[in-house]
């Protein structure tokens, strides 16, 4: 199958900032793709030029098979996109404005409209002015859940929604996701949300990838904390490669080790002796501030 | 805390967003007249000659409509006359600014964001009024200090300045209302827009009456545009309606902090109320939602022109009685045309008038594609297989055609009211109509400009009502500044037929039209190659 997204190289800047750098993104028919990353790191901008709203200054991005700036509005026909920050029109009701939007799209499902708005528990006849932000936000996820089309790009959706209402989302993209013939961009700072969802994902910093893959990949490529009694003093394990933070306290030690390099490490303790051993895969939490911290990358370096 | 807790700082946010813009129209306004101390001097270096010019002025409706009523001949009474539009301009800034520091900014969130720390509940309603209070309080003392310094009497002087003054004050404190009334900032300069062209059809239709038989020369007394120009500078030197603006401006200041307490940040007191579950059918592109956004607005600016052009066209035959009852004037219009061609010249002269106002309302319109870009209502429709034309083409429409229509309907009040007065309405309506739309083609060139604005620098899109400003200044001031015809000519209104009565041009008509339609497709491509949202 192809690429519902495929970017490679984007780079975007505005002024002196530079929001993209080099950005590579692939998001294959049929999944639903988280895409991560630390604030201002370029998602919502990532995802305006994917709509055309903004040209890259170089790179290539290709969309449902066609050219995001030159196609755009045959390509907004099969796509439907929510908003980071959703304002609507003070003096239209969100009824009107989920008819209008869906229209202007090329069609909408009455029976899915009605359905979503009932299980959002929406009032459709309130103005712009008088909706609170999460019912703003209710207003564009029912205009684009409910349009029949190829690709859903989502900018942070659920930010200002109740737990009981993320649930309602997150069923309702399950539904998208059993069809299997739609995708879903989701960019999100809700890790939960991320893990129950994303059939895989990508991590962007300053502009850049910096992972992509399914959570069991990411998991993979992360570092696992073992906690070991030994028979002995471990002498060397700190000039191992991919062991880090040890700490040693008589024969007890701590440390977190890379995946590739799990095997030398436990290799070295077994040598010594080892009397009990416990081994924790890393938190979703851990694996994500690993990647979004800034200073650690820098800190790894004299090591 | 007390609800004025933060007033000062807040002013001082105000002065600091604000330093460029205030500065400016302070300066600006305070200084014009300056150059009309020398313009008069040139022009009519003598008493006599001076006197010649009042006698003509005096009872000239065209002039008592635009400039307000004249006294006298001495040449501070002359300047101080010619100066009447700027009470207005000054009201109009004074409303907008008052406004965007109230309502824009509870509308936009920010004064949350302010109330939220030790900000009390009134600082920032009190905070726009006393900048703005200051800042004409400024305008004035420049203006007087400006015409001492060339040599008028001190009294008329300080009068003069503070006429200017006392009319932003009232009408800071009309915006200061208007911004509790509705919970949007449109709605708020709407209603205070309105009060300030009210308060301008009741001067003018009390002045004309004034001038011919009195009857309805009361009303001059209902509006503050009457009260400060009955100081008279350098001709009686009143100060007493000065004080009566002050009071006024005092009540409604108080009237506004009173609403404010009254209700919740962000709400309006007119309570919202509940929409259709669902949109007609309609209710599906880009111009369907562009006439949602932009009816009020045309019904606003339609109901407005219809007013004034039943009351202006209604005073245009006194305008000949005036003539024909006065010998010695008939002999000065004897060469205008006599009657009939002060009659026409005055129409003409209104529909001038229209032509800029319609332009005015170009660039509000226009503006809407830009407002709806910064509040994040672009992106959604933009996200949808509406393309970048066809969105702002909606806008556009209303940017042109409402002109249009705001523009016949003034030309037709006009002629109708005219007609049924003269008893000819098949001979007044179409001429009427005709000087109306004769105006279009620089209208237009207003809307071009801005939507050039949008398109290439669209941060800087609001610099557009510059445009107008400039027309304004040409228009109603220019002569009087004794400046250049060829630079006159930049205003695209210096080039229309003067219609009633003047000679039918068509060529620059044509010229107009089609430098607007090259500037308009200019914009939109700029606009189609940039990115959007420009915040
Ligand atoms: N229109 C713009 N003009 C100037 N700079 C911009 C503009 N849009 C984005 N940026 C900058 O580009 C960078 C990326 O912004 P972007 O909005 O894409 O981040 P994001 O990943 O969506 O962040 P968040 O998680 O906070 O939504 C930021 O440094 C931002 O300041
Ligand atoms: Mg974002």
């Amino acid at each position: 199958m192809t690429d519902a997204i495929s970017v490679t190289g984007l780079v975007k800047t505005f002024g002196a900032t530079r929001a993209l750098d080099g950005l590579d993104l692939s998001v294959r028919t049929g999944e639903v793709h988280g895409f991560l990353g630390p604030n201002g790191a370029g998602k919502s901008t990532t995802i305006r030029i994917l709509l055309g709203m903004m040209r890259a200054d170089s790179g290539a991005a290709r969309l449902l098979g066609g050219d995001p700036w030159a196609d755009a509005t045959t390509l907004h026909k099969q796509l439907a996109y929510v908003p980071g920050d959703v304002t609507l029109w003070p003096n239209l009701s969100g009824g009107e404005v989920i008819d209008m939007l869906g229209r202007m799209r090329g069609g909408l499902d009455k029976r899915r409209r009605a359905d979503l708005l009932e299980r959002f528990d929406l009032d459709p006849r309130k103005k712009g002015r008088a909706y609170s932000k999460g019912n703003r936000q209710k207003v564009a996820l029912v205009a684009a859940l409910a349009s029949d089309v190829r690709l859903l790009l989502l900018d942070e959706p659920t930010s200002g929604l109740d737990p009981l209402m993320e649930e309602v989302f997150r069923e309702a993209v399950r539904e998208e996701q059993r069809r299997g013939d739609r995708t879903v961009l989701l960019s999100s700072h809700i890790l939960s949300e991320v893990e129950a969802l994303c059939d895989r994902l990508t991590i962007i910093r300053d502009g850049r990838a910096v992972e992509s893959g399914t959570l069991a990949d990411l998991r993979h490529l992360s570092r696992t904390t073992i906690q070991a009694e030994l028979a002995a003093p471990a002498d060397g394990l700190a000039q191992l490669p991919g062991v880090h933070d040890l700490h040693v306290e008589g024969g007890r030690v701590r440390f977190d080790v890379d995946a590739d390099a799990l095997d030398p490490a436990l290799r070295h303790l077994t040598a010594v002796g080892v009397r009990s051993l416990v081994s924790r895969p890393p938190t979703l939490e851990e694996l994500f501030l690993q990647h979004y911290d800034r200073t650690q990358r820098t800190a790894e370096v004299p090591r | 805390m007390n609800t004025l807790t933060g007033t000062v700082r807040l002013a001082r946010l105000i002065l600091r967003r604000d330093r460029v813009l205030l500065p400016l129209w302070v300066l600006l306004l305070g200084l014009i007249p300056l150059s009309y101390v020398a313009s008069f001097n040139e022009l009519f270096p003598t008493e006599a000659g001076r006197h010649g010019y009042f006698a003509a002025s005096e009872h000239n409706a065209a002039f008592v409509a635009l400039y307000g009523r004249l006294f006298g001949s001495s040449l501070g009474e002359l300047v101080a006359w010619r100066a009447g539009f700027l009470p207005v301009a000054v009201g109009l800034l004074s409303i907008l600014t008052v406004v965007r520091h109230t309502r824009t900014e509870e509308e936009s969130g920010r004064r949350e964001l302010l109330g939220s720390t030790v900000t009390g509940r009134h600082a920032g309603l009190a905070a726009a009024l006393v900048t703005t209070f200051a800042a004409t309080l400024a305008l004035g003392a420049i203006l007087a200090v400006g015409m001492i310094a060339q040599g008028l009497p001190a009294a008329g002087s300080w009068a003069f300045g503070m006429e200017l003054t006392a009319s932003g004050w009232v009408f800071a404190a009309v915006g200061g209302v208007a911004a509790q009334l509705t919970s949007s900032a449109g709605g708020a300069r709407g209603i205070a827009i309105i009060t300030l062209g009210a308060a301008y059809v009741l001067r003018v239709v009390g002045d004309i009456s004034g001038i011919g038989d009195g009857t309805l020369a009361w009303l001059t007394w209902l509006t503050p545009f009457g009260w400060v120009q009955r100081m008279v500078p350098y001709g009686g030197d009143h100060w007493w309606p000065a004080l009566l603006a002050a009071l006024v401006s005092a009540v409604l200041a108080a009237t506004a902090v009173l609403l404010s307490a009254r209700r919740d940040v962000g709400a309006g007191l007119l309570p919202p109320r509940l929409g259709p579950a669902s949109a007609t059918p309609g209710l599906r592109s880009p111009l369907a939602l562009a006439w949602r956004l932009h009816r009020g607005l045309l019904a606003g600016w339609l109901a407005g022109f219809a007013v004034l052009g039943v009351v202006l066209g209604y005073l245009a035959a006194g305008v000949g009685d005036l003539v024909r009852d006065n010998r010695q004037l008939n002999q000065v219009f004897a060469n205008l045309g006599g009657a009939s061609g002060l009659i026409d010249s005055y129409i003409a002269s209104i529909m001038g008038l229209f032509g800029l106002i319609a332009g005015g309302y170009a660039i509000q319109a226009t503006l809407r594609a830009r407002v709806e870009e910064t509040n994040g209502h672009a992106e959604p429709v933009l996200g949808t297989g509406v393309g970048r034309v066809a969105w702002l083409g909606g806008h556009l429409t209303f940017s042109l055609l409402g002109p249009a229509a705001v523009l016949a309907v003034a030309g037709a009040a006009v002629g109708l009211t005219h007609g049924l007065n003269t008893g000819d309405v098949g001979r007044e309506l179409p001429r009427a109509v005709a000087g109306a739309l004769v105006q279009l083609p620089a209208v237009w060139i207003l809307s071009a400009v801005t939507i050039v604005m949008f398109g290439l620098l669209p941060r800087l899109a609001a610099v557009s009502w510059g445009a107008l400003v400039i027309c304004l200044l040409f228009g109603l001031v220019g002569s009087a500044l004794g400046l250049d015809d060829r630079v006159l000519e930049v205003s695209p209104f210096t080039h229309l037929p003067k219609i009633p009565g003047g000679q039918v041009t068509v060529a620059p008509l044509i010229w107009l039209t089609a430098i607007a339609a090259a500037l308009t497709a200019a914009g939109l491509t700029a606009f189609r190659r940039r990115d959007v949202p420009v915040t």
